[in-house]
C-alpha cells in the first residue's frame, strides 16, 4: 500500500518566548488521496498552525511531517521549498497574489520556478487553468481589478499550477460573501471529485465543514475528533 | 527573460516613483563625488604644473655637497682637523661646455647654462640688492617659461645693448625704472657697470619679481670678474616626475650638487600629500553619505516587499532565488544611477571648468579640473557596493523568515 500523502507524527509546535505558547500538541494524522478534509475548531485552537505544519510552511518543535512517506524535518530548507513547489498547493484567506503581475503571470510563477514546461507551455496551462475556473475574460488583468471571489479563484488556479496531489486551504472563504463562498467551495469540492485532488481546508464555518467528507476537530492544539462521513456530499 | 529578471523588472517598473528617487540618490552621490574629485585633483595638478614650470626641473650648481677638504685632511686619513678654513676653491663648474655636452648625451630634456650672481642695483638714488642671473637667450627658452612671462621686451632684447638687463616688474615699479632707463650694477667682486633696462617680466612669484634681473651670460661673467664662468646648469626634463632619479645620476657623474624640483620643494610636496588625504576624505565622505541614502531607499523598497517574499516562499521559491531578485533590483538601481551620475558629474565638472574667476594674483582665470576615468570607476564601485549591500541584507533577512510568521501577521 502506498504511504499517505501527508502524515503528521506526534507533531508539536511551541512558539518560543518568555511564556512559550503551545500551538499544536501531539497531533497524529494521516491524509490519503482523494480526501476532502475540513479542519475545524474555535478561534486560536491551532487549526491554521496545524495546516502550516502540514504544508511545510512551519517546522514542528517535536515530531515529524512526512510527505509521500519521506520525513521533512531532516530536509534542508531548499528541499522543503521544492516539496512545496511540486507536491503542495496553497490557498490562503487573503488571496496573496503578487499585485504587480497579471493573473496569468501569477499562475505562471510556480511553473516557472519549477521549470518543467516551456515558456509557451506555461502560459497555455495558466490560461487553461484560469479559463476552467471561469476567468477566461480576465487573463491580462492585475489582481486589484478583480472581485474577492475572482481573486480566490486565481489563487486556486495558482495552487493547481504544478499539478500537486494536495491543496491546502486556510479559511479560503473567510473573507467572501455567501455567493462567492458557495462558488469557491464548489470549486474546491470539484477538485476532489473531478480532478482527484486531496483538499484540506481550515474553516470555522460549520455549514461548510458539514458538507465535507472528513472532519478533523482541533481544541487547544489537540486532536479532539476525526470523523469520516461517507460518501462525500454532492 | 529568466524568472528572477522578470520579477525584478516588474517590481522596478511598477514602483516607478520610488525607483526614480533611488536612482536619483545614487546619481547625485556619484555626480558630486566625481565633480569634487575632478576639482581637487585638477587644482592639485595645476599647482604642481605651475611649480614645475616655474623652476628648472634639475639645477646643477658649483656647490659641493660637503665643504672641500684641506690638503692635510687628504693626506693624513686618521686625523680630523679643527679650526682650519675650508680649502679655497675656484668657483664655477669646471669645463662647463664639456659637462653640458656629456649631459646632453643622455639626459632626456633640454639644458641651459647660467651664471648666478648678486649685485647692488642703483637707480635714482636707491640701492637694492638683486639676484643677477646670466642666461643664454637661445637655450633659455627650452628650459624656462621666462619668455612667456615677458611684459615688455623679449629675451632677445638682451642683445640690444652691450649691457642689457631684464627686471622683474615689481622691482622695476619699486625703482621707478622703465625700459631704456640706465641703471648701475655693482657686484661683490667690485665691478661697477652701467646697464640699460630692455624689458620687464612677471613670473607670478613675488620674491622673483621683486629681486631678480636677467642679463646675458657675458654680462654676468664680467660682474663675477671671471671670463667663461658658469656656476649653474639648469635642465628641463621631458618627464618632470623622472627629475629626482636623473638628478641623482648627474650628481654621481659630475660630483656637483644636482637638485631636482622635488628636492627643492619638499615642503610643498608634503603639503600636497596632506591635501591628498584631505581630498580622499572629502570624496569618501560624499560617497559615504550618498551610499547611506542609497541604502535607505533600497532597503525600504525591499522591506516593503516582505509580504511578497512570504508569498514566494510559501509557493516554494528558494531563498537564493528570492535574494537574487532583490540584489538584481539593487544592481539595476545602482547601475542606472551610476550611469546618470557619470553624465551629471561630467556636466557639473564642465560647468565648473567654464566658470571664470578674476584674481589679481594669478593669470589663469578658470578653475582647473581633471577628467579621470579613475574617479568615475571609484564612484561607481562604491555606489554599486552600497546598493547591493542595501538590497542583500534586508532580502536575506526576509528570505530567512518562516513565511508563516508573515502570513500570520497579514491575516
Amino acid at each position: 500500500m502506498s504511504p499517505p500523502l501527508i502524515e503528521a507524527r506526534q507533531v508539536t509546535r511551541i512558539l518560543p518566548g518568555e511564556v512559550p505558547v503551545t500551538l499544536v500538541a501531539d497531533i497524529n494524522l494521516a491524509i490519503g488521496a482523494r480526501e476532502f478534509i475540513a479542519i475545524t475548531g474555535p478561534s486560536g485552537s491551532g487549526k491554521s498552525s496545524l495546516l502550516y505544519l502540514l504544508g511545510l510552511l512551519d517546522l514542528p518543535t517535536r515530531g515529524d511531517v512526512l510527505i509521500d512517506g519521506r520525513s521533512t524535518t531532516a530536509m534542508t530548507e531548499d528541499e522543503r521549498a521544492e516539496m512545496r513547489l511540486s507536491r503542495l498547493g496553497f490557498v490562503f484567506q487573503f488571496h496573496f497574489l503578487l499585485p504587480e503581475f497579471s493573473i496569468t503571470e501569477n499562475v505562471a510563477l510556480p511553473m516557472r520556478a519549477l521549470g518543467r514546461l516551456s515558456a509557451r507551455g506555461i502560459t497555455q496551462r495558466a490560461e487553461e487553468l484560469l479559463a476552467s475556473l471561469g476567468l477566461a475574460d480576465h487573463l491580462r488583468k492585475t489582481p486589484d481589478k478583480l472581485s474577492g471571489g475572482q481573486r480566490q479563484r486565481v489563487a486556486v488556479a495558482r495552487a493547481l499550477a504544478n499539478d500537486p496531489p494536495v491543496i491546502l486551504a486556510d479559511e479560503p472563504t473567510g473573507s467572501l460573501d455567501t455567493a462567492a463562498t458557495a462558488q469557491v467551495f464548489g470549486i474546491l469540492r470539484d477538485l476532489v471529485i473531478m480532478r482527484g485532488k486531496t483538499v484540506v481546508a481550515v474553516t470555522h464555518d460549520l455549514n461548510l465543514a458539514a458538507q465535507m467528507q472528513r472532519r478533523v476537530h482541533i481544541v487547544d492544539g489537540r486532536l479532539a475528533d476525526d470523523v469520516q462521513a461517507q460518501p462525500p456530499v454532492r | 527573460m529568466s524568472l528572477v529578471l522578470t520579477i525584478a523588472w516588474t517590481h522596478v517598473r511598477h514602483r516607478a516613483r520610488q525607483t526614480l528617487v533611488a536612482i536619483a540618490g545614487v546619481m547625485t552621490g556619484v555626480a558630486f563625488s566625481v565633480m569634487m574629485a575632478a576639482m581637487m585633483e585638477g587644482s592639485q595638478d595645476d599647482f604642481i604644473r605651475t611649480l614645475v614650470d616655474a623652476l628648472p626641473h634639475i639645477s646643477i650648481t658649483d656647490e659641493l655637497r660637503e665643504p672641500s677638504r684641506q690638503p692635510a685632511d687628504q693626506i693624513y686619513a686618521a686625523a680630523e682637523f679643527h679650526g682650519l678654513k675650508p680649502n679655497v676653491r675656484r668657483p664655477g663648474i669646471k669645463n662647463p661646455m664639456a659637462t653640458i655636452a656629456s649631459l646632453q648625451g643622455w639626459v632626456p630634456g633640454a639644458l641651459t647654462a647660467s651664471v648666478q650672481s648678486k649685485a647692488v642695483l642703483r637707480f635714482a638714488g636707491r640701492n637694492l640688492t638683486v639676484a643677477i642671473i646670466g642666461i643664454d637667450p637661445r637655450t633659455e627658452n627650452e628650459v624656462s617659461t621666462l619668455a612667456s612671462h615677458m611684459r615688455q621686451g623679449s629675451l632677445n632684447s638682451l642683445y640690444r645693448s652691450s649691457h642689457a638687463i631684464l627686471l622683474g616688474d615689481r622691482l622695476a615699479a619699486k625703482l621707478g625704472a622703465r625700459v631704456n632707463s640706465n641703471i648701475t650694477l655693482a657686484s661683490a667682486q667690485g665691478i661697477s657697470m652701467n646697464a640699460t633696462v630692455v624689458g620687464t617680466f612677471h613670473s607670478g612669484f613675488r620674491a622673483t619679481d621683486e629681486t631678480t634681473g636677467y642679463v646675458l651670460l657675458r654680462t654676468a661673467q664680467i660682474l663675477e670678474r671671471q671670463t667663461g664662468i658658469i656656476n649653474e646648469i639648469r635642465i628641463r626634463t621631458n618627464d618632470p616626475m623622472q627629475a629626482r632619479l636623473i638628478s641623482e645620476r648627474i650628481g654621481e657623474q659630475t660630483g656637483y650638487k644636482a637638485i631636482s624640483w622635488q628636492e627643492a620643494q619638499e615642503d610643498l610636496l608634503s603639503a600636497i600629500t596632506l591635501r591628498n588625504v584631505l581630498m580622499y576624505t572629502i570624496v569618501g565622505a560624499i560617497l559615504l553619505v550618498a551610499s547611506f541614502g542609497t541604502y535607505n531607499i533600497i532597503s525600504t523598497i525591499t522591506h516593503e516587499k516582505t509580504r511578497d517574499i512570504a508569498i514566494l516562499k510559501s509557493l516554494g521559491f528558494r531563498d537564493r532565488t528570492i535574494r537574487s531578485i532583490f540584489i538584481i533590483e539593487a544592481l539595476f538601481i545602482g547601475l542606472t544611477g551610476a550611469a546618470f551620475g557619470w553624465v551629471l558629474g561630467y556636466l557639473l565638472t564642465r560647468g565648473l571648468a567654464s566658470l571664470e574667476f578674476k584674481t589679481p594674483f594669478s593669470d589663469y582665470n578658470h578653475l582647473p579640473v581633471l577628467y579621470s576615468l579613475k574617479h568615475y570607476l571609484l564612484a561607481t564601485a562604491v555606489a554599486l557596493l552600497s546598493s547591493v549591500v542595501a538590497g542583500y541584507f534586508p532580502a536575506r533577512a526576509a528570505a530567512r523568515l518562516h513565511p508563516v510568521d508573515i502570513i500570520r501577521g497579514a491575516t
